[in-house]
């Protein structure tokens, strides 16, 4: 014992780190900051390494090549000893420490902890949420699979749209004209040195940040935050209700950061490591590309925005909401700290996580896209052709085989990008519907010049028998009165 | 003895310092930028646009639209597949071609063809298209992109080399510029 007491004090002569590690760890905090909302900081950082850890041994087998990365993920996945454990802990933990760093932030931001003085360290805050979002992307690319590949000519088809510079952005981050080798090399080198290598640093002053200026205390409704008097207040909490943040604070962090550490291996186990999906060759056009899970709400919103809204919406959206979490502790750092006195704060949050939840919800079975196999592999539900004629059977086959299904359901099967069909009769006439199938509008492609006026008229004979049993069929009433007419008076 | 005005002998060695620190440093910028440059500054008709060859009119029957591949002509050792590159070509009637990047004009997912109903649609947001290439529905700001083509010794050959994006002029055009 007394052998490893002299060690440690020979090389603290000569570091003399011992006292300032000693002191920065025994910084008194607000005894009540000693609580399970204060653990999600720590645990982000915890991920974080995990992920410098898994990352560099993930490294020791990946080839960054075009050619070759694919091979060597299969390689991962299937030969190399434990190497899907690996690639299942490091895709698990980006998808964690993406939902760390968001929920930290939101803790932050309902705790008011943003407020005078530390609006700095919530800056620093703001451009890790971006670099984690920036790994998170990078590291789908390096999965270089179809996903991957289609995932960057979505970006490049992003990055196109910014005016006057747009094509040139698009040359920089392919580099080149094409997806290739050299767009695949230039993601890991963002991937694997120069993001890291800024979130270290911004790590590194956004801890250090938390040491200089001190946990932010509990929020008590009533306790307002104003510049003059802040710091006396908070010192003086901290002398008169402090602990030492070791072991007094530091506990909870360590057990919720084993237990997320805990709860990463048990996913990484379970569900084992992402893809890679199918090889990426763009010359294999069947494919569906979709983000990983934290872009899917990016990927249902490019769907559901009208076309003119979208540029603009792509381009400046991002400026906006990163300008104004950046200007956020300047617009409200003084005033109440507490969420019970801030209930525009409360809603905001609501809104936006009810808004992501959702449009990340729609994203899972992608309501927007044309089911491509629906015309060959759902069949028209058979009570549907009970009773009906031979013409209304050549129409049903023309509604399969002219791809409507693609779009279309019948008994909740087939494609949703357009209105059911089960019980189109009752809200469209025969007029309406000759109409609607050859000129097509509202969303839907005109059918005219691909319809005989034969198939045509199968068709919409078929579609006329689409009503729930019971409910008659639209139909003009001053149709039958004109024809009667017509008829009486030729 | 230094003072306000003066400057002594060991402060005008260090601001030297620091412009030869300088000098260096613009001096190295100028190969670093052209290196990160390279990609932008490669030249766009004399380097990666080339005249591709698809195949022999024959091979595309009149008033039907194939999948033909190419390789990209701008080829690095490492590309691996993805020089590899697909396209839609239809041909109308005779030497009538149009050859349509599998790329969709909205955010680049490949778009299929489907003979029966004579539409392209693409599988990620919707987008669909006619038999002409011209926008049918869906949130494409326009149709598909164009490969500029042409008929050489009995071979469809097209001008290729880049990965067509929509571009600023999505917006703006309803009509359909060539990608290339």
């Amino acid at each position: 014992m007394r052998v490893i007491s002299q060690i440690g004090d020979w090389f603290d002569r000569r570091l003399q780190l011992a006292a300032p590690i000693r002191e920065a760890a025994e910084h008194p905090v607000p005894r009540n900051t000693a609580s399970w909302w204060y653990v999600f900081g720590s645990a982000a950082l915890t991920v974080f390494l995990l992920q410098l850890v898994t990352g560099i041994l993930l490294a020791l087998i990946y080839v960054p090549s075009a050619s070759e990365a694919w091979n060597s993920l299969q390689a991962l996945n299937h030969d190399v000893t434990l190497g899907w454990f690996i690639r299942a802990m490091h895709g698990w933990g980006s998808n964690f420490m993406v939902a760390l760093v968001l929920i930290h932030m939101v803790q932050v931001f309902l705790f008011g902890a943003y407020k005078f003085p530390r609006e700095l360290t919530w800056i620093v805050g703001v451009f890790l949420l971006l670099m984690t979002l920036g790994m998170a992307f990078s590291g789908q690319v390096l999965r270089f699979d179809q996903d991957a590949y289609w995932g960057l000519g979505i970006g490049a088809s992003i990055a196109s749209r910014v005016p006057v510079a747009g094509p040139v952005i698009v040359m920089l981050m392919l580099g080149g004209p094409i997806i290739a080798g050299a767009t695949l090399s230039r993601f890991f080198a963002l991937h694997v040195f120069v993001i890291p290598g800024m979130l270290i640093g911004f790590v590194c002053l956004h801890v250090l940040m938390v040491l200089k200026l001190g946990i932010n205390e509990w929020p008590m409704p009533g306790r307002v935050v104003k510049r003059a008097s802040y710091l006396s207040e908070y010192h003086e909490l901290t002398k008169k209700d402090g602990a030492p943040f070791v072991p007094y604070a530091i506990w909870k962090d360590l057990f919720f950061a084993a237990f997320i550490l805990l709860a990463v291996a048990a996913c990484a186990v379970y569900f084992g490591p992402f893809g890679p999906t199918g090889r990426p060759d763009p010359t294999i056009i069947q494919t569906v590309p979709k983000p990983d899970y934290f872009f899917l709400w990016l990927y249902a919103l490019l769907s559901l925005l009208p076309p003119s809204m979208e540029t603009p919406a792509l381009l400046i959206g991002p400026v906006v909401v990163i300008v104004g979490l950046l200007l956020l502790p300047f617009l409200s750092g003084e005033g109440e700290k507490s969420w019970q006195r801030r209930p525009i704060a409360v809603l905001t949050v609501l809104l936006i996580a009810i808004t992501l939840g959702t449009f990340t919800h729609l994203a899972g079975f992608t309501p927007w896209s044309p089911h491509m196999n629906a015309w060959s592999g759902d069949p028209v539900p058979e009570r549907l052709l009970h009773g009906t004629t031979a013409l209304q059977r050549q129409g049903a086959l023309i509604f399969q085989v002219k791809q409507c299904r693609n779009c279309h359901s019948l008994g909740e099967l087939g494609g949703q990008r357009g209105p059911a069909l089960d019980s189109v009769a009752v809200r469209l006439t025969q007029d309406q519907l000759i109409r609607q199938v050859i000129q097509g509008g509202g969303n839907m492609p005109a059918y005219g010049k691909n319809l005989s006026p034969a198939e045509t008229t199968a068709l919409v004979a078929f579609l006329e028998t689409l009503h729930p049993v019971g409910q008659a069929p639209a139909r003009e009433a001053a149709r039958d009165f004109v024809l009667r007419e017509n008829s009486t008076h030729p | 003895m230094p003072n306000e005005n003066n400057i002594s002998r060991r402060g005008l060695f260090m601001k030297l310092g620091i412009l030869f620190n300088g000098l260096v440093a613009t001096a190295l910028a100028m190969p670093i930028v052209r290196f990160l440059l390279s990609s932008v500054t490669l030249g766009r008709a004399g380097a990666y646009l080339s005249w591709v060859p698809l195949g022999r009119v024959g091979e595309f029957p009149e008033g039907q639209t194939r999948l033909a591949t190419f390789q990209n002509p701008y080829v690095m050792p490492t590309d691996g597949k993805t020089v590899d590159t697909a396209c839609w070509v239809r041909r109308i009637e005779g030497d009538q071609f149009q050859v349509f990047a599998v790329n969709c004009a909205h955010l680049g997912c490949p778009v299929r063809w489907f003979p029966q109903s004579g539409l392209f649609m693409c599988p990620c947001h919707g987008g669909a298209y006619y038999r002409d290439g011209s926008r049918a529905s869906g949130p494409p700001e326009r149709g598909l992109f164009e490969y500029p083509h042409k008929i050489e010794n009995g071979l469809v050959t097209i001008q290729a080399g880049e990965l067509p994006t929509p571009g600023p002029s999505a917006a703006l055009s309803g009509k359909n510029p060539p990608c290339a």
